[in-house]
């Protein structure tokens, strides 16, 4: 692996009301989109990691109000990429 | 010849051959390529994606600018699943490793996504099937290019029947020669029926099987004033039609000309023409139809959007759209007549066995406070954007009234705490809409600020009828001589209480009823806003003593045929030749 590779992982609580639904997982994945980074979300032990850039395994991945999701990053801006990510979520989506 | 019924949502006449959509998914021709293809099927692929955002794009717009960013907001999923790398390698995957066609491994794709959405726990997120349905149709109808007909580019007039129409399906008409659409699914408050609504071309739903009983090029007639579709009719009813068909289009050109002209009678009395609406993006166009407001504005589409109670800061940007499309013009928001819906029953661990009298309207909202607080709050602080109304539905008594009335001064008590500006004074009002508030009507008139009969409702509960039973939905009318004498108690009890009395029910648009209402002593309607012309030039056409003499004569009969059969005469009377009944 190459050197300036970095890995960052944090965890977050969904608190908006909705979860993650239509406009919230095109905000999450608009910013995904904007990094290099390789981003993997999942829910926790033993579940399965998706593609924190696509809208499709974000929707799939079924997290409602309430759920902790653990996204990690994995690339040159891979702390920018959780930061940021964080930030959207724990901000509500700006929808509240 | 075969005549169906079904349920209007969308009055006016249609006649075209049919499109039948399939109620199944596209017959893929092939599923194997030779191995030379695969190149091309990939090329294939990649046109297809940018063509199938390319066109969503165009609908968003479309619909934004017509019905606001709400209703069109949906497709920006749309789009970002037609561009998702993920997706997109696992087709391409299957076009390199398995030499699929690139419609066979897109439709593979897709339809793996849609057995998890199935699988999931939250209705609202299993609800996002029908977009993955809805994406994979579009998709594999760019990738199969011209070889189906195309909704977009139809070379003549048609009539569109299906089982059931999604919602971006339902939006793509707008754009195309579909004159009417004749569905086997819906009820009269589904999406697209709201949708269908919103387009104005007649249509008519619920209507059986009719997706399978007619083919393609049959000749259709959807009378959407009736609500009944006939498919290959004979000559003579076909000329009858016809001859209506241009009569009524004649008619639509010469209401246009209404517009500027105010709803006065003869003698000077004049009357207001209100616009019932359902999407924010409406108020402004009532005003192309020449409305002096909004009588009726229904806020649950916010919800049949299907993303779940909306938010406070959702609510009022879209009231608060509502009321600076109005410009000025007064909006009367009726708060959340939910249940007996989809949304509300989905939640209820045991379905109701009689939605129709179950936890609906008011009574939902008073059992979800939470819920109905934040509507409440939502409302008061987009009240500064216009005059605005607020309106409680379905009450049956003084306690829910005062309930609902403390609940909103509650969430001004904490708006004002929180130093958020608001209308203090803002009128609250109520449905007039059953007949315990019926009878109730003096006790009612001196705490209310208005009342607005909602005769769709009161006319199902006083008749004892569920008009969307088709068993019985005859026995639905306004002319029952029990809800005319409601009605004149209604509007005598306000008059002379000195409360503002409108009605806002179907009845209201319908020409058959306007001489009547006027003669009871109605002075403000609320009613879709494409039949405000056609009232409007009833309203010029009469003097109040010569309504008055109808009503008092229409209130003499006993059985609704008279009522009907006299009203009929005595309209025909002041517009003769004129085609709406």
């Amino acid at each position: 692996m190459c050197e300036s590779q970095q890995v960052a992982v944090r965890e977050v609580v969904i608190t908006n009301t909705h979860g993650l639904h239509l406009r919230p997982v095109m905000k999450f994945v608009d910013i995904a989109n904007q990094y290099t980074s390789e981003i993997r979300v999942d829910k926790g032990e033993g579940s399965e990691p998706v593609d924190g850039k696509s809208p499709m395994a974000m929707m799939v991945l079924e997290a409602p109000k309430g759920t902790r999701l653990r996204i990690q990053a994995t690339g040159v801006d891979a702390r920018e990429t959780v930061d940021a990510l964080i930030r959207l979520v724990e901000s509500k989506f700006d929808e509240e | 010849m075969e005549i169906i019924q079904g349920i209007s949502v969308a009055p006016g006449i249609a006649i075209a051959p049919a499109v039948v959509l399939d109620a199944e998914e596209y017959r893929i021709p092939h599923r194997h390529v030779a191995p030379g293809q695969v190149e091309s099927e990939l090329n294939r692929l990649a046109r297809a994606l940018e063509s199938s955002i390319a066109e969503l794009q165009e609908q968003r717009t479309a619909l934004a600018a017509q019905l606001g960013h709400d209703a069109a907001d949906v497709f920006n999923w749309h789009i970002g699943v037609l561009r998702d790398a993920s997706v997109r390698r696992s087709v391409e995957q299957l076009i390199r490793a398995k030499q699929h066609s690139a419609a066979y491994a897109a439709s593979f794709v897709m339809r793996s996504h849609q057995r998890r959405f199935m699988q999931m726990s939250d209705p609202l997120l299993a609800e996002r099937i029908r977009d993955v349905r809805d994406i994979e149709r579009r998709l594999v109808r760019h990738i199969l290019g011209e070889s189906r007909e195309d909704l977009a580019h139809l070379s003549r007039e048609v009539v569109l029947v299906a089982h059931d129409l999604s919602a971006s399906q339902t939006a793509q008409i707008s754009g195309t020669r579909a004159v009417g659409v004749v569905l086997d699914a819906g009820g009269s408050t589904s999406h697209t029926a709201i949708l269908l609504r919103s387009l104005g071309r007649p249509s008519v739903i619920g209507v059986k099987d009719v997706s399978t009983r007619v083919s393609g090029g049959d000749l259709m007639i959807v009378d959407g004033t009736h609500q009944i579709v006939i498919i290959n009719p004979d000559e003579a009813t076909l000329a009858h039609y016809r001859s209506e068909e241009q009569a009524y289009d004649r008619l639509i050109v010469e209401l246009q000309s209404l517009r500027e002209l105010e709803p006065i009678t003869k003698d000077g009395t004049r009357i207001r023409l209100n616009a019932n609406i359902e999407f924010p993006g409406e108020a402004k166009t009532t005003r192309e139809y020449g409305a002096d407001g909004v009588g009726l504005y229904r806020t649950e589409f916010l919800f049949l959007r299907g993303e779940g109670e909306p938010t406070e800061q959702e609510q009022c940007r879209a009231y608060a759209a509502a009321l600076k499309g109005a410009g000025g013009r007064p909006v009367t928001i009726r708060t959340f007549d939910l249940g007996a819906d989809k949304y509300t029953q989905e939640k209820h661990y045991e379905q109701e066995r009689n939605p129709m009298l179950g936890l609906r309207s008011i009574r939902y909202s008073l059992q979800n406070l939470d819920m109905f607080k934040t509507q409440l709050r939502a409302i008061l602080r987009a009240s500064v954007h216009g005059p605005v109304r607020l309106m409680f539905p379905l009450i049956i008594s003084l306690m829910e009234f005062r309930q609902a009335k403390m609940t909103l001064h509650d969430a001004m008590e904490d708006l004002e705490d929180e130093g958020v500006p608001f209308d203090r004074d803002i009128p609250v009002g109520i449905m007039m809409e059953t007949p315990a508030a019926a009878l109730l009507c003096k006790e009612l008139a001196r705490e209310v600020g208005f009342m607005s009969v909602g005769t769709n409702d009161m006319i199902q509960y006083m008749l004892a009828v569920d008009r969307g039973n088709e068993r019985v939905s005859r026995f639905f009318t306004p002319s029952h001589p029990a809800i005319l004498r409601v009605l004149r108690d209604v509007i005598r009890t306000c008059q002379r209480q000195g409360v503002d009395c409108s009605l806002c029910g179907e009845m209201a648009g319908e020409p058959l009823y306007t001489l009547l209402l006027l003669g009871l002593g109605l002075r403000d309607f609320s009613m879709a806003p494409r039949n405000i012309p056609e009232i409007k030039k009833l309203v010029r056409l009469v003097t109040i003593p010569q309504v008055e003499r109808v009503a008092r004569k229409a209130l003499t009969f006993e059985t609704e045929r008279q009522v009907t059969n006299y009203l009929r005469d005595a309209t025909k009377k002041v517009l003769p030749g004129d085609p709406i009944y």
